[in-house]
């Protein structure tokens, strides 16, 4: 099954932001780091398992009305690094944007470690993680050097 | 500044100069001379958690080089029993003081702490972390009692998970070409990510719960303790406590020079009857502790040590 024809599953929007290509059942952590949830007054549909000739099925998600900014697709690098990302504008693809996994993330995720110093959550300093590996991706808590179990990570979204 | 969180702060060039420091010092640190290179500085003692030796060789240390010393004081008694973060006592302390050493509970807390503070921070033990100082002291024993750092054979037995003596300790070892031996029950093992590192870089190791017949050929046994306070199950801890006890009787096959060490308090993994053998060299360690970290304190608050300590200080 082509590309296009799973995109007609739903329908083109009019303004806000396409982000193709995520890995497959990350759709759903895709919206948590977006900070997307039932609070959210924008339309957003949601495409889960659909087939990909590049990646064998993937996830969409369409976000109407609302244009994503660099530092919040950034944050996407560590569930979905390679997400084609397009702000739609009048139905036509006005701008694409890479996520750009950086040397660290700051205040994306907290540490996974129990005992770090940051799991006092009244600490004022941000939360900083190293990326110590782009492939395989590998991160580390900048202050007790822990390397990260990733699929914890996912969960420990600020 | 930059203070000594882990030993990556140190090239093996400064820990080289740091120990030719910590040596020139010895006659200061035995009080024998009196050298006050650290006059009107004011070193901050940030203990959140027990110690014995470290805050005090610290303390000492800075008295001796002409320095003076706060302390925190009984964590009970002080602002963090009332819910201070690390962040606001560390901007107080900043404010006092010329340098911090610091132990704290949580993994991680020196970091932390240096990224709050203008001051340097020594990092005196963070959780399940790193020990640097503590380091610093033992390369300082192993120099001492070889005349180097380089190609010896290593044996570090006990608790090497929870220990942060050994996770420094093993980093810097393996930057000098030494072979490592880990001796451990399996559930106290070094931890993975340490051990992928080490041989990352190179490290020569081999893990075993064996200590006895790694022995032989080593330069240096490194033991440590059980640490019970790190055990949330008692069973577990029972289970592994006491799972080496080196005695005299067991040392009749090493090398002459080889050297016995612990970062103390021992429990009853080295016998009393090792005390008196030629190999034993826990106390002269804890000793150590003193110049090592002299050399630490001058090298941070960027004061030169004299190449001629003896013409430089005075009588007490």
């Amino acid at each position: 099954m082509s590309n296009e024809h799973s995109m007609r599953r739903v329908t083109a929007i009019r303004n806000g932001t396409v982000i193709d290509h995520i890995p497959q059942g990350q759709a759903l952590a895709v919206l948590d780091m977006l900070g997307i949830s039932d609070a959210t007054s924008v339309p957003v549909s949601l495409v889960m398992n659909v087939p990909s000739k590049k990646m064998g099925n993937k996830d969409i998600i369409k976000v109407e009305d609302r244009e994503l900014t660099q530092g919040e697709l950034d944050r996407l690098a560590l569930v979905a690094p390679d997400a084609n990302v397009a702000i739609i504008r009048a139905y036509t693809v006005a701008e694409k944007m890479i996520i750009n996994l950086g040397d660290e993330m700051v205040n994306v995720v907290r540490c996974t470690m129990s005992n770090c110093i940051t799991s006092n959550l009244r600490e004022p300093l941000p939360h900083r993680m190293k990326v110590v590996s782009r492939d395989p991706l590998e991160l580390r808590c900048h202050y007790c050097g822990r390397p990260q179990d990733l699929v914890k990570l996912v969960k420990n979204v600020i | 500044m930059t203070g000594l969180i882990t030993m990556d702060d140190l090239t093996n060039e400064e820990i080289l100069k740091i120990l030719e420091d910590a040596d020139k010092l010895l006659p200061v640190a035995r009080g024998e001379l009196y050298l006050p290179l650290l006059q009107g500085r004011i070193l901050g003692n940030l203990f959140f958690e027990p110690s014995t030796r470290t805050r005090m060789s610290f303390e000492t240390a800075m008295k001796r080089l002409g320095g003076d010393v706060v302390n925190l004081g009984d964590v009970k008694t002080s602002s963090v029993v009332k819910g201070e973060t690390l962040f606001d006592t560390i901007q107080m302390v900043d404010g006092y003081t010329d340098i911090i050493a610091m132990r704290h509970p949580r993994q991680g807390a020196a970091q932390y702490a240096q990224d709050s503070a203008r001051v340097p921070i020594l990092n005196g033990g963070d959780g399940a972390g790193h020990h640097p100082t503590q380091t610093m002291l033992d390369l300082f024993t192993i120099k001492q009692a070889h005349g180097k750092l380089d190609g010896l054979k290593v044996i570090l037995a006990g608790d090497l998970r929870f220990g942060r003596t050994v996770h420094s300790l093993s980093h810097a070892l393996t930057r000098f070409g030494c072979e490592l031996v880990f001796a451990s029950p399996d559930i106290l093992k070094m931890p993975p990510e340490i051990v992928s590192d080490l041989k990352a870089h190179g490290g020569d190791i081999t893990e075993t719960e064996d200590l006895y017949s790694m022995m032989e050929d080593a330069d240096v046994v490194y033991m440590t303790r059980i640490q019970k306070e790190r055990f949330s199950d008692e069973d577990e801890y029972t289970k592994v406590a006491g799972a080496y006890k080196l005695h005299a009787n067991d040392l009749s096959d090493v090398k002459a020079g080889m050297i016995i060490m612990h970062p103390l308090p021992r429990v009853d993994e080295i016998h009393p009857s090792v005390d008196s053998t030629r190999h034993a060299r826990y106390f002269e360690q804890a000793f150590n502790g003193v110049v090592a970290r002299m050399a630490l304190l001058c090298k941070l608050l960027g004061v030169e040590v004299p190449a001629d300590v003896e013409k430089a200080g005075g009588a007490l």
